[in-house]
């Protein structure tokens, strides 16, 4: 896509201007991650690992050495079937959250689309009930994809929504239920409590349902992902990441961060406003389209 | 957070300097490499980051060492002066029309807080006894308008709407019109978010932008965006002209480097941030402290203060 052409631009024309394996290089290539969101810390790690893989394979033409760091992002990235969707066996629940503004309603809307287009019951909750008209805005997509939301007033408690939701999913042998929730700073502290709060109603109401708790997460965020990340994995157990707005210029380098930090795999991508633009996370391509998709 | 200790780090980076001298090359390219990681990981774009530290080396070498400061907190306070005066140096303001009423349009990628800012910032001007009128501009997000008549009536601010199935260049130029009947002297224009290559819908933007000649065009921008910032401030600003930047969601723990990127390279100041979800949660912009949130060195500062 056009989204990524760029890094792999720069990454080849990098590659070409060096024919050997040098210090200089290196920094080339450092440079090329953090101007893609990777962050400091996290670059330097795949950098040391690059060199040192580099030296053990005894890699020293500079265009061999697209290949090995391509092989060392995909190992961060990958974790095998965690990549799936949680929704096995039925019944089971979504619980998706997140900071302000970064996708999750209209990715709710995007998911109940494509689950219910596999045939299954999709249902949901209108869990925020803070921001202005954002239990519009869910019941407009519920029309959209032909589903039903369960709502209350705005300014109520969206642990009483989740639990008539829940209570509504077992009386009408729901598949999947998803549950928004009002986009929350991770710094603040009690609205991080009324989310563990709808956990517990969760966990009581639905304990043996099948649970993903999905963090989204904006890919034009630049270093501050990587402690959201952190702080809604202590509140909620975060088991995904829904990485949106990849249909922008911004690469989403973060995840790699959160990746090999965090333990936290990447499950679903955003790539646009629309109903259908939701893709299936899958490391090989993120990495080849982060490099173009030559090799 | 890993570079909480910028300053810490400086000083221990320049502690073997004990004499009192001038500055040498040596000491400031270490204290550099701290200041660079520090900016980079606060989401400093990297181009500016270079741009920045090749400045400051310049100052810094060769200058001669204050009697009360160490080394480190002179490097220190040269990095601050800097960043402070790259974020401009004084508060920039609104300016309103002589000929009301003033348009304000905002602008700026999807979920950056427009809707949200237009509400505040309508607000924030009715208590300086200006009559805003809030004009529905976003055709396309679900329950867009909604939300902005929500807003509106929160703070008991007029919304204009003709619905989502016409053009936001006509809703846009009703809206003023209709200001100009009922004697609105301010106009905030809400918009879409989009992207800044969506060509189709940036050249809306474009048409609004004609039809309505607003006096002040303002990007605005999520203080949580990363190294893509640059691009996302450029691409606007070049296609729209913007006049200046409203900085939302800082009441998180962001570095918030982007602010420092997007003035470096548009030149546009910061008019605003946004500090908080409530509609009374809107600031104006002190680049000084937007400069020591980037480097984490509140506490160093009143020391140097001190001395
Ligand atoms: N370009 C693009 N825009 C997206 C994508 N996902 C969501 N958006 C847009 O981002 C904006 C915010 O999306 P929402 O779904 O309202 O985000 P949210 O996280 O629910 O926001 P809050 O509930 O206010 O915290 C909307 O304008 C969406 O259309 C994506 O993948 N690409
Ligand atoms: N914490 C915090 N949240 C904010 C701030 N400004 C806006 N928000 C929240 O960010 C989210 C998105 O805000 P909107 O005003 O809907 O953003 P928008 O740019 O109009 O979004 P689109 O119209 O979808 O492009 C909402 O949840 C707002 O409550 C802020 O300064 N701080
Ligand atoms: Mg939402
Ligand atoms: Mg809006």
């Amino acid at each position: 896509t056009k989204t990524r052409q760029g890094i792999a631009d720069k990454v080849d024309q990098v590659l070409k201007t060096y024919k050997k394996v040098d210090d200089e290089l290196f920094e080339e290539i450092e440079e090329i991650l953090i101007t893609s969101d990777v962050g400091v810390n996290t670059t330097m790690k795949i950098i040391e690992k690059l060199r040192t893989e580099a030296k053990e394979r005894k890699v020293t033409e500079a265009s061999d050495l697209k290949g090995l760091l391509k092989e060392i992002l995909v190992e961060i990235l990958d974790y095998g079937d965690a990549h799936q969707l949680g929704i096995h066996p039925a019944p089971a629940i979504l619980l998706i959250v997140g900071v302000n503004g970064v996708g999750k309603t209209t990715s709710i809307g995007k998911i109940a689309h494509r689950i219910k287009s596999q045939g299954k019951k999709v249902l949901l909750a209108a869990g925020d009930t803070f921001r202005a008209a954002a239990i519009d805005q869910l019941e407009i997509w519920g029309n959209r994809v032909g589903v039903d939301v369960i709502k209350h007033q705005e300014g109520a408690d969206p642990a009483a929504v989740l639990f008539d939701a829940i209570q509504s999913a077992k009386a009408r042998k729901i598949d999947v239920l998803i549950c928004d929730t009002a986009g929350r700073l991770h710094n603040k502290k009690n609205l991080m409590n009324e989310l563990g709060k709808v956990s517990k109603v969760l966990e009581r109401e639905y304990g043996n349902a099948t649970k993903d708790v999905l963090l989204v997460l904006d890919a034009t965020t630049g270093q501050n992902a990587i402690q959201q990340a952190k702080t809604f994995k202590e509140v909620v157990d975060i088991n995904g990441i829904i990485l949106t707005k990849l249909d922008g210029t911004a690469k989403g380098g973060v995840v790699l961060a959160i990746s090999s930090e965090l333990n936290v795999p990447v499950k679903l991508i955003g790539v646009g406003e629309g109903v259908n633009d939701l893709q299936v996370f899958e490391p090989k391509s993120f990495v080849n389209a982060l490099f173009g998709d030559d090799i | 957070m890993v570079f909480e200790g910028l300053a810490d780090k400086l000083q221990g980076a320049l502690q073997k300097l004990k004499s009192k001298g001038k500055l040498s090359e040596k000491d400031v390219k270490e204290a550099m490499r701290e200041v660079k990681l520090a900016l980079l990981e606060a989401d400093v774009n990297f181009k500016v980051v270079k741009d920045f530290i090749d400045k400051v080396k310049d100052r810094a070498v060769g200058n001669e060492v204050l009697e009360s400061l160490t080394p480190g907190q002179q490097v220190i306070k040269i990095v601050n002066e800097e960043l402070t005066a790259l974020m401009g140096t004084t508060q920039s303001k609104i300016t309103f029309s002589s000929k009301p009423p003033t348009v304000i349009m905002l602008v700026g990628l999807q979920g950056a807080g427009k809707t949200t800012t237009g509400g505040k910032l309508g607000g924030y001007l009715k208590k300086s006894g200006k009559r805003p009128l809030l004009v529905a501009g976003d055709i396309y997000r679900p329950a867009a308008i909604k939300q902005l008549q929500v807003v509106g009536g929160q703070l008991d601010l007029p919304v204009f709407t003709l619905g989502d199935k016409v053009s936001p260049v006509h809703i846009a130029k009703a809206g003023v019109e209709h200001a100009v009947k009922h004697g609105n002297d301010l106009v905030i224009i809400d918009t879409a978010g989009r992207l800044h290559i969506d060509d189709h819908l940036m050249e809306e933007l474009q048409n609004i932008k004609q039809e309505v000649k607003p006096h002040e065009i303002l990007l605005v921008l999520d203080a949580m965006t990363g190294q893509d910032a640059v691009n996302v401030a450029e691409i606007f600003n070049e296609k729209l002209g913007i006049d200046g930047v409203i900085l939302t969601k800082l009441d998180g723990d962001t570095r918030g480097g982007a602010a420092l990127s997007v003035r470096a390279v548009t030149n546009k100041p910061i008019k605003f941030i946004g500090m908080g979800e409530k509609l009374n949660e809107l600031e104006p912009f002190f680049p000084d402290r937007m400069a020591s949130r980037i480097l984490g060195m509140g506490d160093i500062l009143s020391l140097i203060e001190k001395a």
